[in-house]
């Protein structure tokens, strides 16, 4: 039975801490695999993201994204932190940190875990310019649902 | 039932929840959305790209054929952008 721990939070994300955290304590892990999604600066045109989020639909997606992959692959722990509120260039967005006994399940299982982050869990990006110009909504991709896609059956 | 909305169908709506008694002839998912499109110039104007609108039953992501009856909250909202 995989360990789960998935929060929503407006606090800062310290990745470093979680990769340590889920090993912490256990001898039975051969692998840790994250990603840390960062929030870019669009070559110096953006001073912020807001990241609006559905409060309890969130945490309840994010966790039941978390557990398909806990079932779909064997990883001994899986972590999902996803922030929301006002986040400035080079500040953590998400991060996925996934630990198993041996690579594979690790690598696919946070890599599925983000293709379906990012077109099922509710979280909305708004762009805030640095130079005050009308800020914007950021649009899905198509390439996101491609990406998710891939993961059937 | 509540309803819900974010990002910019919440903008353009100009209301972030509010109650409403559909009539019973709105039975589904896409019901309801063409039930809303008539409520005023913000509505159609929010609803005017059904595709781009995603909907959650009682926080589950639901299709244009699932029925409402006995769904105490719906969200309405823009494909999702996070990660």
């Amino acid at each position: 039975m995989a360990t789960l721990r998935t929060l929503i939070t407006a606090d800062p994300i310290d990745t470093a801490g979680e990769i340590a955290a889920i090993q912490a304590g256990r001898s039975d892990i051969g692998a840790v695999v994250s990603f840390t999604g960062l929030c870019r600066d669009e070559d110096g045109r953006l001073d912020a993201l807001e990241l609006e989020h559905y409060p309890g639909m969130a945490e309840k997606e994010i966790g039941r994204i978390a557990a398909q992959a806990a079932e779909r692959w064997e990883v001994s722990a899986l972590t999902v932190i996803h922030r929301h509120g006002r986040i400035r260039p080079g500040e953590t967005i998400v991060v996925v940190v996934a630990a198993s006994t041996h690579r594979h399940a690790a690598f696919e299982a946070a890599e599925f875990v983000m293709d379906f982050l990012k077109t099922h869990a509710p979280f909305w990006k708004k762009e805030h310019a640095r130079d005050g110009t009308p800020t914007g909504w950021v649009a899905a991709k198509a390439s996101d649902d491609d990406a998710k896609a891939r993961w059937k059956d | 039932m509540k309803l819900r909305y974010f990002a910019w169908v919440r903008e353009r709506i100009g209301t972030a929840e509010e109650t409403v008694e559909p009539p019973d002839s709105v039975a589904t998912v896409g019901d309801l959305l063409g039930w809303l499109q008539g409520r005023g110039e913000t509505y159609a104007f929010a609803l005017a790209e059904p595709d781009a609108i995603r909907v959650a039953l009682d926080q589950d992501h639901a299709e244009r054929d699932a029925p409402i009856a006995g769904v105490r909250e719906v969200a309405l909202f823009p494909p999702m952008t996070g990660g």
